[in-house]
């Protein structure tokens, strides 16, 4: 029963999960804490848990704040900040996991903590079956990194992020929108970890996301449709919103679209939206049937996130997650194979927490590993899957991938996915290079409805703008597509890629898992891709 | 100090309120102790704990308003959080949208939301539980993986304008995926309570095993338009989205009367008063009601009373902010926290036995809207998926995918069940012709 949600609807918070915490005063979100104090914390915590039995501990010390801006039409409808801090201990005792989170930053608090959760570990060892092995881990020492921004969020006036909202929603009224909500999420992440390994890792993460739905309603029809914004959430300061000439790629000739790349022109697309959305409510219906599809980075990106993000999750993989996402078509047995082609040999997808601008990239993942890059399918073979310390000696390997994650110092960390995407292709090729070899397609640009099963294995995508294709032309605005079909087979209908100056990165900022759930933020990067001969179906009813 | 009485929590609102120099203040205090366990390959995987109390204070001037939170409960710290949300609102901008808050409220003698032996429940208790789960599936050679999460909490809320709240509430969620060693064949359960007195993590595994094999060997039955029995936890969920709660979301008469909902009539205005589903069709919501107890009200006060959305297929009411309520010169209605879909009196078994040829859909996932105009939503079939012929389950099918409105699906009835608690809403099972799949899925 929903005590906190009617708490937060007491609050006018926004709804969304890692949002919220104590509402504080936006001054409040510039204050650090000493790195010194931290560490000193951290050492109680630590010894505490050594002391109690634990053969293993870490400790996050974490200060996680969040801005959001919401507005519709004229108007603001709310403007919260927020800050969560406190410190999750978690501990192996008796070859068995303990967690136990407090917000009381002390060194007795954090020592309490870490007692509670050896206390935690040594009971559900009694009912424990598997041992916990961790990958070894050197210590790092006192390490630092931060997101390279150029300018932190949270120092922009909040009357200056009100404008720009209100400003786009001008935009989209001035060019026939019905209505239009837009809004800005921040985020920030103080957070500092340690661990009887030997490391002390002081990180300060940034994240933003601008974003807004224009709705257009024709009130003689009682037809209704609607456009959402063309951004990614982006692992950027208050940067991502000047934007800038060079970080505009043309979208196809005939749709006025506009792909973003490290800054994003919200005014621009605020009227396009408006537009778009307004043609949308006389669009055609889309003829059900084969197509070949070139999609859009800002679409491709979801596509990627549920049919390859999450099937190469080794937790899922191995059933951590089997009563709540489900578990993965891509086993153990198929990848130990070495020759499962999972797509075309064009297809080549890379998992990494380190690349510039993106939501996934830190120096150093929630149990104290530093990130990088590795392969997951390479010349459209399954080659690797997404792992943490405890899983990496479950498939024979001797390191972690540094991809652990915990959305807040009260919940314990776990596997989440890394930033997972396509490489672009090596020929020359613009998104129209493309197209023009197309005879009878559809492009589309956007993310919109999508739907997987529980293995990954069967999937169904709407998008935000589609066009149809004929003749290797843009030939008009459709309506009412959705395509669905099998990963595998969809990946291996992959026949070509656009190149390097195509790639953009698409974000997911709310990415939920786990029990109870927690939020992650990633990014996927591609090009502009083009897919053989995929089922589209035609989503318009009619109800009485 | 996680559950305080109605007289400490008004004590500490009272002081909150002494502390205000707003034009308008309003306190809301709320508290939750609880604690989770979660499995997975017949083994515990995660435990956690949770306990705290929080505190929000809006403080209102004029039209500009302010929310601060703290969670120490000392003189200077509830000061100093009425002193912030003061400087918040002061800084705010005029909100368009401002109603003044309410005065007092008359709420229904308190629903029984609150049972002590929930509250009670040891880090032992979810042991046992999860472990006689754990023990089930070991003997049979099948493979578990479930979540336990049990709650105890109160909400106790007071504003300058005289009104006053409170109302503790229990809760335990407990949920189980079953699967075969071999990852053919897979079941669920799930169920929930605020009494835990009836709960038994056993036996709702025995359905989930029962399930995972009896769907082992399943057959592909071409997708197409299929008569089918929708279990329960087809129709809601409290993990994911649902039909029945998609509908229930989209009764918002702001959205109604701007034109973007399923529910707004051609040429402006809403479909209150139309006849919209099969005449079978009520649903109502009922604090009270005795199955799944519930808040008597709302996040900003108003009173949750029984109100009735469709009656005998038409639309009754919908649910309204109070600043659309006054602009609109319409019924102030709070959104539900639950609601109740009127059935029979026919089990599943019973519904089955009488169903020529049909699917028996026992699960739905990933539900994910495509159509916001007719509510057309997509997802799969999950955890137990079976044919049915001359009244009796005959095999078990692949999994499909579906597209349908429920909209749509409540205007095709067969036949609908006896209602049975899930989520914390009460709903029949119901068979229903010409639901729409559109593709199979290989997934178990």
């Amino acid at each position: 029963m929903g005590l906190t949600g009617l708490a937060a609807g007491a609050m006018f918070l926004p709804s969304f999960p890692g949002f919220g915490g104590t509402l504080v005063d936006p001054e409040r979100l510039l204050e650090q804490v000493d790195p010194a104090v931290k560490k000193r914390l951290a050492d109680a915590a630590l010894n505490a848990a050594k002391s109690a039995g634990a053969s293993y501990a870490d400790v996050r010390i974490g200060r996680y704040l969040n801005q959001s801006v919401f507005t519709r039409e004229k108007q603001v409808q709310n403007i919260a900040s927020g800050e969560s801090y406190g410190a999750g201990v978690r501990v192996i005792a008796n070859g068995t996991w303990g967690f136990a989170a407090t917000n009381t930053v002390t060194e007795a608090g954090l020592a309490k903590a870490a007692q509670l959760a050896v206390q935690i570990a040594k009971a559900n060892s009694k009912v424990q079956k598997e041992q916990v092995q961790l990958a070894p881990q050197k210590g790092y020492g006192q390490v630092t990194w931060k997101t390279p921004i150029m300018q932190n969020a949270f120092e922009v006036p909040i009357a200056q992020k009100v404008e720009l909202l209100l400003a786009a929603n001008a935009k989209a009224i001035e060019n026939g929108a019905s209505f239009v909500n837009s809004s800005l999420f921040q985020i920030n992440e103080q957070k500092y970890f340690a661990s009887t390994d030997g490391s002390y890792i002081d990180q300060d993460i940034h994240r933003i996301w601008p974003n807004f739905t224009v709705s257009v309603v024709d009130r003689t029809t009682g037809k209704f449709r609607s456009r959402d914004g063309l951004s990614s959430p982006m692992g950027m300061g208050y940067e991502y919103l000047t934007p800038k000439a060079q970080d505009q790629v043309a979208g196809p000739a005939g749709t006025g679209l506009v792909g973003y790349k490290g800054s994003y022109d919200i005014l621009a697309d605020a009227a396009l939206a408006a537009k778009q959305a307004k043609e949308k409510i006389t669009a055609k219906s889309v003829v059900p049937g084969k197509y070949d599809l070139v999609l859009d980075p800002n679409h491709l990106g979801l596509t990627i996130h549920e049919s390859i993000g999450h099937a190469t999750e080794l937790d899922r993989v191995l059933g951590y997650e089997a009563n709540y996402a489900g578990t993965s078509f891509a086993t153990l047995d198929k990848w130990k194979t070495k020759n499962f082609q999972y797509g075309s040999k064009l297809v080549n997808i890379v998992a990494d927490k380190t690349q510039p601008g993106s939501l996934g990239a830190v120096g150093y993942d929630d149990e104290g590993v530093k990130t990088g890059q590795w392969d997951l399918i390479r010349n459209g073979v399954l080659v690797d899957y997404q792992k943490i310390r405890d899983q990496a000696g479950i498939v024979g390997q001797d390191h972690s991938d540094g991809c652990c994650y915990a959305q807040s110092w009260q919940d314990v960390q776990f596997q989440r996915m890394a930033n997972v995407s396509l490489e672009p292709g090596t020929t020359k090729m613009s998104v129209d290079d493309m197209i023009k070899n197309v005879d009878k397609g559809i492009y589309i640009a956007g993310r919109g409805s999508y739907s997987i099963d529980q293995q990954r294995y069967n999937f169904q995508f709407g998008g935000t703008v589609f066009y149809a294709i004929e003749k290797g032309k843009i030939a008009g605005m459709v309506e009412d597509v959705a395509y669905q079909a099998n990963t595998q087979e969809f990946w291996n209908s992959c026949a070509a890629i656009c190149d390097r100056s195509d790639y953009r990165l698409f974000g997911s900022f709310f990415d939920g898992k786990g029990q109870p759930s927690q939020v992650s933020a990633v990014s996927h990067g591609s090009a502009t891709t083009r897919f053989n001969g995929v089922n589209v179906i035609n989503t318009a009813r009619k109800i009485g | 100090m996680a559950i305080l009485s109605k007289d400490e929590a008004q004590t500490i609102l009272k002081k909150v309120l002494g502390f205000s120099t707003a034009d308008e203040c309003e306190a809301t205090l709320t508290g939750e102790t609880g604690g989770n366990v979660r499995s997975a390959r017949n083994t515990i995987s995660t435990a956690g704990a949770v306990d705290n109390v929080s505190l929000a204070v809006e403080s209102r001037f004029g039209k500009r308003s302010g929310v601060a939170t703290c969670n120490q409960f000392d003189d200077a710290t509830l000061r100093r959080c009425v002193q912030r949300a003061e400087e918040i609102a002061k800084l705010a901008p005029e909100s368009p949208e401002y109603v003044p808050l309410l005065g007092p409220q008359q709420y229904m003698a308190s629903p029984k939301s609150f049972a002590q032996n929930t509250a009670n429940i040891t880090p032992d208790y979810r042991a046992q539980q999860t472990a006689a789960s754990m023990q089930l599936c070991d003997t049979k050679k099948l493979d578990s993986a479930g979540f336990l999460e049990d709650s105890a909490g109160f909400i106790a809320k007071r504003n300058n304008k005289g009104l006053e709240a409170y109302q503790q509430v229990t809760s335990l969620s407990y949920s189980v995926t079953v699967r075969t060693k071999e990852g053919t064949g897979s079941g669920y359960a799930t169920a929930d309570y605020n009494d835990i007195s009836k709960f038994d993590a056993a036996r709702l595994t025995q359905i989930a095993a029962d399930k995972a094999t009896g769907s082992v060997g399943a057959k592909a039955l071409e997708p197409g338009k299929y008569t089918v029995i929708l279990e329960p936890a087809a129709l809601v969920a409290n993990t994911d989205a649902s039909l029945l709660g998609a509908l229930m979301n989209a009764f918002d008469a702001r959205n109604a009367d701007e034109g973007r909902s399923f529910l707004s009539k051609k040429g402006g205005g809403n479909r209150k008063g139309e006849k919209m589903f099969d005449e079978r069709i009520t649903i109502y919501s009922d604090p009270s009601n005795a199955e799944i107890p519930d808040l008597a009200f709302s996040g900003d006060g108003r009173p949750q009373k029984k109100m009735t959305w469709i009656e005998k297929g038409v639309v009754k009411n919908m649910y309204t902010s109070r600043f659309w309520a006054q602009k609109a010169g319409i019924p102030d209605i709070p959104r539900p926290g639950s609601w109740i879909m009127e059935g029979g009196t026919q089990t599943t078994a019973d519904l089955i036995k009488g169903t020529q040829k049909g699917i028996l859909v026992t699960r739905l996932w990933y539900i994910r809207p495509v159509d916001p105009q007719t509510l057309l939503f997509t997802g799969l079939t999950r955890d137990g998926t079976f044919y049915i012929e001359n009244g009796k389950i005959k095999h078990p099918v692949k999994n499909f995918r579906f597209n349908e409105s429920p909209v749509i699906m409540l205007n095709n009835i067969e036949a609908i069940g006896k209602p049975v608690r899930l989520a914390g809403n009460l709903v029949p099972p119901l068979k229903v012709r010409d639901f729409t799949f559109t593709s199979l899925s290989d997934a178990v």
